[in-house]
């Protein structure tokens, strides 16, 4: 019999998935010895945790893999709306966030700084060799959430615009507006400068895309904005985002950054996840949670269940 | 400390002090903002007030109101005003004005509501107008109130005039919001720095100023209550 065998490194991951997770946490762990080293899917006694960004599409993607997770008789655990980037991340290497949804170019900035890659595959590929120990990155999920630049219905027809490099056509003084960061980040003006030779102002709105910048757009403050292109916004305001013809903004999928305590069962149930949410269903999911105010639990519910997989 | 030492070096960066997008233009911006926010304010507590204080009547009502406006947040008044006027710099200036009246309006009519009764009717009774009862009597004895109401406004909308930043490319809060996106965390601080440095002078200029009323309120310190009225014990 191989069981003595088996359960050695059950009770070895379990003592080290606690270990991870303790650095004087006085709520952390019974001990090792407490974690049921057999019961099938769980190696371990803890719930994955399962984190999310403070952005409600985020919310529902992290939701989404909550509930596949708990369909398969996984314990999970929701530590949701934990605001950006720069709070949550620290959490996530340290051990006391298991499985978060991110967006592989970003966060390959953030591990590796500025990076010349800009295509899906390349970003996809440098992320894998930025993640930190300890952590990994599931497969890339074909949707994606990345900025785009918009203008309004109107003046794309106005001066015949498609892509980015048509805006060497507008002879009119050009005004971007976006978050305050982009008027240094490369995705500002420096960057229209530098790939398109294309010069713009700027003028910052700091609700990162939202209301007051579609109205600055329909004002006509601004004749370019920054906004993600799963926001369905672009959509509803009959906005036109065009296509970065220049390679200036990086691919940014949908990605799940996961710690070693969700095992490979439950990566493989997240793959199925990542592999079956189009481009345009996560623009859905967003627009439901826009336009119904729905809860993000019933989003994910009704989406999981539209695919087979609650 | 490190990050203190950070932001005291980025302060010290030579370029940040000159050039429209200097530190000196942003404070100037910020000055600006707050003291055109505080004016609107009193365009319309300072009438109301006196309406209020004068009649002696609904300072309750009033009171109740001012409450409720001091918990309406500033960030949701401003997407609101934003949505309504657009981008640039308006928006943000109604949002400080809505903020800096019910300390003023309270300032005014508390200051009003502090004279002994007996004033106003003796001033009536000597043969002053309604008119000359508020301005020759009543509103120099509240002064030093209404001047604490300012201060109290002019804190409040210093500190909270870095909003401006959110929809305008004005004031001290474009280091703020800009450090906080790009984890320059420096940034953030030094902008902090300015503006906490701006409070305590505005603060310091205010108080100030309501030492000066009160010598226009009380010129012979009957009832100066920072206690340093000439008393008996002071000259036996």
């Amino acid at each position: 019999m191989n069981h003595p065998h088996l359960l050695i490194p059950l009770a070895l991951s379990a003592a080290l998935g606690l270990a991870a997770c303790g650095g004087g946490d006085p709520l952390a762990s019974p001990s090792a010895t407490d974690a049921p080293a057999s019961s099938a899917p769980a190696a371990s006694a803890d719930p994955i945790v399962i984190g999310s960004q403070d952005y409600y599409s985020n919310e529902i993607v992290a939701e989404i893999y909550a509930q596949a997770l708990e369909a398969e008789g996984y314990e999970v655990e929701r530590q949701f709306r934990i605001g950006q980037r720069e709070a949550y991340l620290p959490e996530i290497e340290a051990g006391s966030i298991d499985l978060f949804p991110e967006y592989s170019g970003p966060l390959l900035q953030y591990w590796q700084g500025e990076t010349d890659a800009r295509l899906t595959d390349d970003v996809y590929t440098e992320l894998q060799e930025a993640v930190p120990e300890g952590l990994r990155v599931l497969a890339q999920s074909d949707a994606t959430d990345q900025d785009s630049y918009v203008v309004t219905r109107e003046f794309a027809d106005e001066w015949g615009l498609e892509k980015v490099s048509d805006l060497e056509k507008v002879t009119t003084p050009l005004t971007l507006g976006a978050n305050s960061e982009a008027e240094t980040r490369p995705n500002g003006p420096r960057g229209l400068m530098d790939k398109y030779g294309i010069e713009v102002g700027f003028t910052p709105i700091e609700d990162g895309g939202g209301p007051l910048t579609v109205k600055a757009l329909k004002d006509g403050d601004i004749q370019l904005a920054i906004i993600y292109t799963a926001d369905p916004s672009i959509a509803t305001n009959d906005l036109v985002s065009l296509e970065d013809d220049g390679g200036l903004f990086l691919a940014s999928h949908l990605v799940p950054v996961a710690s070693e305590d969700v095992d490979d069962n439950a990566a493989a149930i997240i793959d199925a996840v990542s592999e079956a949410m189009a481009p345009e269903e996560l623009v859905e999911l967003n627009a439901r949670s826009v336009e119904e105010q729905a809860p993000a639990a019933d989003i994910a519910r009704d989406w999981l269940e539209q695919e087979d997989m609650a | 400390m490190s990050l203190l030492s950070e932001a005291w070096a980025w302060l010290a960066v030579e370029g940040r002090w000159s050039g429209p997008a200097g530190i000196p233009a942003r404070t100037a911006q910020h000055l600006a903002v707050t003291g055109v926010a505080v004016l609107l304010g009193a365009v319309v507590a300072v009438p109301a007030g006196i309406l209020v204080g004068h009649a002696r009547r609904g300072a309750g009502w009033v009171a109740a109101l001012m409450g409720g406006a001091r918990a309406v947040p500033s960030l949701g008044l401003l997407t609101l005003f934003g949505l309504w006027l657009g981008i640039g710099v308006e928006a943000p200036l109604l949002t400080l004005a809505v903020l800096a009246v019910p300390s003023l309006l309270a300032g005014v009519y508390s200051g009003f509501l502090a004279i002994d009764e007996a004033i106003p009717q003796a001033a009536r009774a000597v043969g002053l107008s309604p008119g000359q009862v508020v301005v020759l009597v009543e509103l120099p004895l509240a002064l030093p109130v209404i001047v604490g109401g300012l201060r109290a406004a002019t804190l409040q909308v210093v500190a909270t005039a870095t909003l401006a930043a959110y929809t305008s490319d004005y004031g001290l809060g474009r280091y703020l919001f800009a450090g906080l996106k790009t984890r320059d965390y420096a940034q953030m601080l030094a902008g902090s720095l300015i503006v906490i440095a701006l409070a305590l002078a505005l603060e310091l200029l205010l108080a100030a100023l309501q030492r000066a009323a009160r010598r226009v309120a009380d010129p012979a310190h009957t009832s100066d209550p920072s206690g340093r009225r000439p008393s008996r014990k002071d000259h036996p």
